[in-house]
């Protein structure tokens, strides 16, 4: 459980468009990593190539290596679909399946691994619920329809699906952004739990809840528009956003541009 | 400058609600009145119909030999027989039909959609559907009597009528698969895949369950549509007057068949057996309809 990645001279392209250029970070375990930046910037594309989201948009090429714990997961011969299955993924708009039940929802990922202990399903069902927080609002109808659940609590749904198959890595793209301040309330205490078993990489436009909730916090800019977007720099989240050592990090942080 | 209260009181301009101008009342009815007018133009013809065919049809349905019984031996002038044969005709071609065109049709929507999307391949084959959803059915009936008869050499047989008829309805199903794949939001396939979810896997447990309610009532409506079909069976079979459960094998009647080959008896009976045999047939579509309509509820996605 909870692995390091380490970014090398990720270069991500959609068709001939040169969305990112040259990223190289590291990405501890057992920590929350934000990711932030103006939006075009290229960081929901930086996380999406970690778990190997981004090949799935047609035209899409990526270069450069994302290595788990020392393993490249864009070696030849490795199964993205097994990437997948250990970096989980949390989306901005919550996306349960609306033809599932709110307990098929958790489970989906193991059931459609082929899983059918319902011993095991009803214990990582209960499990999951209680480690996103949702455990004591939905225990009494796990039979209901996820669709019909609140926002905040579709959300927390879906960080429990992700969790349910036991990633070694979260991925979170803008889980909040969509949410009232109650919901990523929740949210956010939640990461701050799941980092004891998780390692965490999340994207967000909102900077007070990067400097709340992560360890490290990366910077990302367009250097110009119709460029591709760089990483400016990348450190402890209280340094980022008290002494950055570069320029553009503190016009960003103190709200001049952006 | 006095501002007084009652200043602040008084209206900035003037009423904003003013009584209607006769211009525009004169407008206003014209427009309610062709309106009404048009509604009755359309409704009329199709209410007219339907009133014929219970008026004419009725009598022969009531009768309960009408449900059990063929018109096998009967004269001209006899009255009396049923419609079985002709309902065993129209059920079992049709289901055919459905066996091969629903398989091969949601296959064909779901490679253009999932699979080949913007390819070269899928351009061409949605070029073809909808060259195919636009042939005359009497051209349906030439090509297959054409391959299935003159080229293979097999009889003219109920068979062949169901071949056609998938000509007709593939380009239904294809279509009605690819638009209802195309409205499932690319966020479910993604947050399959960031499961660890193969592509396979992710169509046939995710993205089939949530556009499911909408294949089957288009695959159902399509089914309704080449029910009453006609041309391709005047060349694809011949006309029974008893029963044949037979598809491969000899002359087998069908609902609307039976209404054209009835209409030549011109006898009060055969009138009495055509309109007979046009109002089961509308009544089946009907019923086809609302299985349709009970179905789509029954699959459809729910909130609560």
């Amino acid at each position: 459980m909870a692995k390091r990645l380490d970014i090398n001279d990720l270069n991500l392209y959609y068709n001939k468009f040169h969305a990112v250029q040259d990223v190289t970070l590291q990405v501890h375990a057992r920590s929350v990593t934000a990711f932030i930046g103006p939006s075009g910037c290229g960081k929901s594309t930086v996380l999406r190539a970690l778990n190997r989201m981004h090949e799935v948009i047609p035209g899409s090429r990526v270069e450069g290596s994302v290595l788990l714990d020392g393993e490249n997961v864009y070696a030849p011969g490795v199964d993205p679909v097994q990437v997948r299955r250990t970096i989980g993924m949390v989306f901005q708009r919550a996306n349960p399946f609306p033809t599932m039940s709110i307990r098929d929802n958790v489970v989906a990922g193991l059931k459609l691994a082929g899983v059918k202990d319902k011993k095991r399903l009803e214990e990582v069902t209960e499990r999951s619920l209680r480690g996103a927080n949702l455990w004591e609002e939905v225990k009494d109808r796990l039979n209901k329809p996820g669709g019909g659940l609140s926002g905040g609590q579709q959300q927390r749904l879906c960080i429990a699906r992700a969790i349910a198959v036991q990633p070694d890595v979260l991925l979170m793209d803008e889980p909040c952004s969509a949410l009232d301040p109650i919901s990523t309330l929740a949210i956010e205490d939640l990461i701050a739990e799941l980092k004891k078993d998780y390692t965490i990489v999340i994207v967000t436009h909102n900077m007070q809840q990067a400097a709340r909730v992560s360890d490290q916090t990366a910077f990302f800019n367009l250097p110009e528009v119709g460029q591709p977007g760089q990483l400016v720099e990348i450190g402890e989240t209280g340094k980022i956003f008290s002494n950055p050592s570069q320029k553009a990090t503190e016009g960003y942080i103190s709200g001049r541009f952006g | 400058m006095r501002t007084d209260t009652a200043d602040l009181e008084r209206p900035a301009s003037a009423p904003a609600f003013q009584q209607l101008g006769l211009g525009r009342k004169i407008k206003n009815h014209t427009a309610t009145v062709l309106f009404g007018l048009a509604f009755l133009v359309a409704v009329v013809p199709l209410l007219w119909v339907l009133f014929t065919l219970v008026q004419r049809g009725l009598a022969p349905m009531l009768n309960a030999d009408w449900w059990n019984h063929s018109f096998y031996g009967l004269l001209p002038n006899d009255s009396g027989g049923g419609i079985y044969h002709a309902l065993v005709g129209t059920l079992e071609q049709t289901f055919v039909c459905a066996l091969i065109a629903v398989p091969l049709g949601v296959t064909v929507g779901i490679f253009l959609i999932e699979y080949g999307r913007n390819s070269k391949l899928a351009r061409t084959t949605t070029f073809m559907v909808d060259i195919l959803s636009g042939l005359p059915s009497i051209v349906a009936g030439l090509f297959i009597y054409a391959l299935w008869i003159t080229t293979f050499g097999f009889d003219r047989s109920g068979f062949a009528v169901s071949l056609s008829l998938v000509l007709l309805m593939l380009p239904v199903v294809v279509r009605v698969t690819e638009t209802m794949l195309t409205i499932v939001p690319d966020e479910l396939r993604e947050a399959s895949y960031a499961l660890g979810v193969p592509k396979w896997k992710t169509i046939v447990k995710v993205v089939l369950p949530t556009s499911f309610s909408g294949i089957i009532t288009g695959i159902i409506l399509g089914l309704a549509r080449v029910m009453g079909e006609t041309a391709p069976l005047l060349i694809l079979v011949g006309y029974s007057r008893a029963i044949n459960y037979n598809l491969f094998d000899g002359p087998m009647a069908s609902l609307s068949l039976t209404v054209y080959t009835a209409r030549k008896t011109s006898t009060e009976a055969g009138e009495y057996r055509m309109w007979g045999a046009a109002l089961t047939l509308v009544l089946l579509i009907m019923l086809i309809n609302l299985l349709a309509t009970l179905l789509s509820k029954l699959f459809a996605v729910k909130t609560r």
